[in-house]
């Protein structure tokens, strides 16, 4: 009974159809993240298992190559931590909203939220205040992306199972990081952090243990932290010139 | 997939899916876990913001650009020529789903049929 009150309720539905406004690119993705765990050498069973618990598209997909190479697992998990300091931030802004949940439902519907429910969420509630009936629109808009994430991702690894793996398809999941990072490149910090990032990807490659990766990546946070701090002193000397 | 001496290759990968799983937990839950209200440092969140794309791009140089441990010598390469379509399809028309379609046009041709 209590389920049905809850599908019936009014802010439940209306996150639920504002996240189906992304469906289609949603479903897409879910398909192309599928195919690339199951094509990347990982088998059907733990692909299941990564796609059910891990529940987060880029940090998976950026996982694969590491695991096909077998990399130790702290550097996977170390990898997909920095991947997921984007949700760190977030579950900051979420706090807001949530924040009168007790702790564990709290936790658990975090758990669920990705970049999509962000975006969904701050064009339906602008103005970043608490307002009654958020908490039962974000569980709404949760619980349908997690449905269709997860059948679309099953789908992806059930139906390419049986491709070979010598056709490469495993690529396509570098194909649509490849996009996902075109999209983030949004401002010249962004541009030179992810060219620092992949000339030292490639310069540290015989490095063990994948840590190329984890150089990159510290070389990159680095010189987006010199370049802040490069343009705060540009902008005093600006200031004391006469 | 490797395993690690006595450690069976599955157990070590279901270990490790096991340990993202908890990252996914513990960075979409930390600011949500304390009782109270806990703001992040603004100079923390400065660092944090360019840590997701250095990531992804540090996974993706090396997998288009090397091969065998080796910066590839050739163009003639589906790799190379399908991230190279997929980077003009986003600069006309940009979009993850659009960028994936055009690469995989270019990809799966050169690599089934002439066996790049």
């Amino acid at each position: 009974m209590r389920l049905l009150t809850f599908l019936r309720d009014p802010f439940v539905r209306r996150g639920a159809r504002d996240m189906m406004v992304f469906g289609p690119a949603m479903a897409a993705w879910a398909i192309v993240t599928g195919v690339s765990m199951s094509q990347s050498g990982l088998g059907t069973s733990l692909s299941l298992l990564m796609s059910l618990i891990v529940f987060a598209g880029t940090a998976q997909l950026a996982s694969l190559p590491l695991i096909a190479a077998g990399a130790p697992m702290w550097v996977v998990w170390a990898s997909a931590l920095c991947l997921n300091l984007r949700f760190a931030i977030f579950s900051s802004q979420w706090r807001v909203h949530l924040g009168h949940l007790p702790r564990g439902r709290r936790v658990a519907l975090g758990y669920l939220l990705a970049d999509l429910n962000l975006v969904a969420f701050q064009k339906a509630w602008p103005g970043g205040t608490y307002q009654p009936g958020q908490a039962r629109y974000i569980a709404g808009g949760a619980i349908s992306c997690w449905l269709l994430w997860q059948s679309g991702s099953i789908a992806g690894i059930v139906l390419s199972s049986s491709v070979p793996l010598a056709w490469g398809l495993g690529f396509a999941g570098t194909l649509s990081m490849l996009g996902i990072a075109y999209s983030m490149l949004t401002d010249r910090t962004s541009w030179v952090a992810a060219a620092v990032s992949a000339s030292a990807a490639v310069a540290a490659f015989s490095l063990p243990l994948k840590l190329n990766i984890l150089v990159a990546i510290a070389a990159a946070v680095s010189a987006s932290l010199l370049m802040a701090r490069a343009r705060r002193a540009a902008g005093a000397l600006r200031a004391d010139a006469p | 997939m490797s395993g690690l001496g006595a450690v069976p290759a599955w157990a070590y990968a279901t270990c490790t899916i096991l340990g993202m799983a908890v990252v996914t937990v513990l960075s979409r839950g930390c600011f949500l876990w304390p009782k109270r209200e806990v703001r992040m440092p603004a100079a923390l969140q400065r660092a944090l913001q360019v840590a997701p794309l250095a990531a992804i791009v540090a996974v993706l140089a090396p997998e288009i650009f090397m091969a065998h441990g080796e910066i590839v010598g050739t163009w003639r390469d589906a790799r190379l020529a399908a991230a190279l379509a997929a980077t003009l399809w986003y600069a006309w028309r940009p979009g993850v789903l659009g960028t994936l379609l055009a690469g995989l046009a270019v990809y799966l041709p050169l690599r089934l049929g002439l066996g790049w």
